[in-house]
């Protein structure tokens, strides 16, 4: 028998597994909608493209299964593209449909047409623009897997129009076939050995662990590896959650904003072991003196992240997990003795630097110190929330302040740093986890570029909780402009604001203000108490800084502590 | 040529990148150069006697790190099945001209002769000026290009790079 391709692109869904897309109709996807009523599938209705991708990421991220967002041609695309390089840069597994012109009409300028291949070209893992509906399945088929296998990442599939109108015999591809496409899963046994060797005798070792040990479901072998080897392990932002917070193992965050005994750790450390991480210029500041007593060992399962910015002595490709397991199972035959004994120095000294500079603020009588919302919402919500952040210091303040335990309850827009990606992203995980309590610690600034979705979580009942840290400004600019522009505060000041409590309100959602300190835990627990969307706006001392800082290029010993 | 030039040509690589024969594809490999920086100095493309396949042989520069994640980067696109480096392997390359050459009765036989210690060819010819086809490596056609200069040079159109590994002799 024969199928439309409207049929065919439900069939591959439900194939994939596919239970909810995050979607908004137009003209060149009319085909697909008018086809969605006759299947299962759940389709959340946007305000705004970009709000359809970062719910579709948030999802993913949330479960690791693949997202799937839907948007029409045009502008309907475009509007997607900072969602995608969100998800590109953070190797989030989505999958992105956009609706095209008819295939006669590709390159006439017509009608919301837009190269939306050409665009996202270099912001995707890999993308499709589908010519023959006899290739549909195929190509939806190939998709899903370049999306989650590998080192994962955005696939966008261009759909024309009449290729979603025109009738092919439809059969679901099991087998994918790609000639160029191999990921390497198994870390080579001899650079696992020679790896062990080195963890095994070194003095001052680090691990440092990034995003690829989310991905890779590789928290429970990580923390297993910290444990038996007596490493202390610090992660990425992207990592959090992959290494229990409460733990005297644990080092907090590395980079600009990272802990002083994670940046001296790494600075003194003599072994290196980076899992799933990227050497990031904000992890490494001036590169030429980040580690520089250490021997590194990289795993990845990307080869093009290993030697780009740090040439590393150990190279090892493959899977966070293969490869913890495999050094694991070293550890078990071929235990070190006395590691006790040989770390204790070692971490001795960390414990020294966490007393040195432990993350601290006071909080006084008057004024809301944004860090005790952060670590009150911690206290009343620790193990069974999943956090969204937006961009900025809420962001930062998050990543020092909330102890992430699990992996899967950080969701945060790292490599891009997206403003407005934390609520739509919430709504995402909520989809996906309808009775966990989810929380977007939010900015003033960026909640309100996506602020629109407020009613997608009033409509379907997501019961989402926003935390504003309202300083009114763009506070982590406000913050670099203080520290390297002599307080000249070009641009960033928020004082017109929208009172968003009345914005709940006619959003039909509950706000809640705290303005003294006294007030921010009764507003969390009612908050949390309350089955429905809620915006808690705390007003807080607008002047706070994130520390430690490292100025952009400084080595990362050279925190501004207070 | 300048010494920096020179150091230059130090860093120059070969490279041999087969690639699906698909739209986009040498899009997505001019955009990988474009998009981190990296250099192509010349670039040939064509269909393999597999017509799935083209093979670009391209021609960049760069130390041995940049090399290496060049290749790697090429290598991590999914289009692209293989990647040959010629640094690793002995290899012949070739590039063609094609240069349009003022050729009055009193210069005709120089021309000519000059066209016959390059083993080049006349390709079109009009009563001012010859066509010359010139093919070797870049080496080559730069010294042609030279001793053709004093005759008068209209027109030049240099292709890419051709290489393919040399077979084992024993
Ligand atoms: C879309 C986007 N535009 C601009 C920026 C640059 N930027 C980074 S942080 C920041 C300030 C964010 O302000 P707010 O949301 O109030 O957070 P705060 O730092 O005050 O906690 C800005 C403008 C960005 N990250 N994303
Ligand atoms: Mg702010």
């Amino acid at each position: 028998m024969k199928l439309s391709g409207a049929q065919i692109f439900f069939e591959c869904l439900k194939a994939e597994g596919v239970d909810t897309i995050f979607g908004f109709p137009g003209g060149a996807v009319i085909d697909l909608y008018d086809e969605m009523g006759k299947h299962e599938i759940r389709h959340i209705l946007v305000r705004h493209e970009q709000g359809a991708i970062h719910m579709a990421d948030g999802y993913a991220r949330a479960t690791g299964r693949v997202g799937v967002c839907l948007v029409t041609s045009g502008p309907g695309a475009t509007n997607t593209v900072t969602g995608v390089a969100t998800a590109c840069m953070d190797s989030i597994p989505v999958v992105i449909f956009t609706g095209q012109v008819p295939t006669h009409l590709i390159g006439n300028d017509a009608f919301q047409e837009v190269d939306i291949i050409g665009i996202t070209r270099p912001c995707t893992k890999h993308n499709y623009l589908v010519k023959d509906v006899a290739d549909l399945a195929r190509i939806i088929r190939e998709a899903f897997y370049l999306a989650s296998s590998g080192r994962p990442g955005p696939v966008l599939v261009d759909l024309p129009k009449d290729v979603v109108s025109s009738k092919t015999e439809f059969k679901y591809p099991r087998k994918v076939v790609l000639r160029g496409y191999k990921p390497t899963y198994e870390a080579h046994m001899g650079q696992i050995k020679r790896a062990y060797d080195e963890i095994a005798s070194a003095k001052r070792p680090v691990i440092y662990a990034g995003g690829g040990v989310i991905h890779s479901n590789a928290a429970k072998e990580l923390h297993q590896f910290g444990e038996t080897m007596r490493c202390p392990v610090t992660t990425t932002l992207m990592g959090l959650g992959g290494f229990p917070a409460p733990h005297e193992l644990w080092l907090g965050m590395l980079g600009m904003h990272g802990t002083f005994r994670a940046n001296m750790a790494v600075a003194h450390s003599d072994l290196l072991i980076a899992i799933g991480a990227r050497f990031d210029d904000r992890v490494t500041g001036k590169i030429a003196e980040f580690a520089p007593e250490a021997k590194i060992i990289h795993v990845d399962i990307d080869p093009t992240s290993i030697s780009k910015n740090v040439l590393v002595d150990i190279p090892i490709v493959g899977d966070c997990k293969d490869a913890l397991k495999k050094l694991l199972h070293l550890a078990e035959e071929h235990p070190t003795k006395n590691l006790e004994t040989a770390r204790k120095p070692w971490l001795d000294q960390i414990e020294k630097w966490r007393q040195t500079y432990p993350l601290a603020y006071e909080q006084g009588p008057d004024v809301i110190r944004p860090q005790f919302v952060v670590e009150k919402i911690y206290e009343f919500s620790k193990s069974k929330a999943i956090i969204t952040t937006e961009v900025g210091q809420n962001q930062m303040w998050t990543a020092q302040y909330y102890h992430f335990a699990e992996p899967r309850t950080l969701l945060t827009s790292g490599g891009l740093g997206t403003m407005g990606y934390g609520f739509p992203a919430a709504i995402g995980a909520q989809a996906a986890f309808p009775d966990r309590l989810v929380i977007d610690i939010a900015g003033d600034g960026s909640i309100q570029m996506c602020i629109q979705e407020l009613i997608v979580a009033v409509e379907n009942n997501f019961p989402v909780k926003i935390a504003i840290l309202n300083n009114q400004y763009l506070g982590m600019v406000r913050q670099w402009q203080q520290h390297f522009y002599d307080r000249r505060y070009s641009q960033t000041c928020l004082s017109a604001a929208p009172d968003f409590v009345k914005l709940a309100e006619a959003y039909g959602a509950v706000g809640l203000r705290a303005m003294k300190p006294s007030e921010v835990e009764p507003v969390i627990r009612e908050a949390f108490a309350t089955p429905r969307p809620v915006i808690m706006d705390f007003v807080v001392n607008p002047e706070e800084c994130v520390y430690p800082m490292v100025p952009a290029g400084a080595p990362m010993t050279e925190m501004l502590l207070v | 040529m300048s010494t920096s030039n020179q150091k230059n040509e130090d860093l120059r690589h070969t490279l041999g990148v087969l690639v699906e024969n698909q739209p986009g594809v040498l899009s997505r490999v001019a955009g990988l150069f474009s998009g981190r920086g990296f250099n192509i100095e010349s670039l040939t493309v064509a269909e393999t006697i597999d017509p799935e396949i083209s093979r670009i042989t391209l021609v960049t520069s760069g130390n041995e790190q940049i090399m290496e994640q060049i290749i790697k980067q090429l290598r991590k696109l999914v289009n692209v099945i293989k990647v040959i480096d010629f640094r690793e392997v002995e290899f012949v390359d070739r590039e063609m001209a094609l240069i349009k050459v003022k050729a009055e009765a009193t210069t005709r036989a120089e021309a000519l002769r000059i066209v016959d210690i390059f083993r080049g060819k006349v390709v079109d010819v009009s009563p001012t000026s010859y066509t010359i086809e010139v093919t070797g490596d870049g080496k080559k056609i730069e010294a042609i290009t030279e001793l053709l200069q004093h005759l008068g040079i209209i027109e030049i159109v240099r292709t890419g790079k051709a290489a393919i590994a040399r077979s084992k002799k024993t």
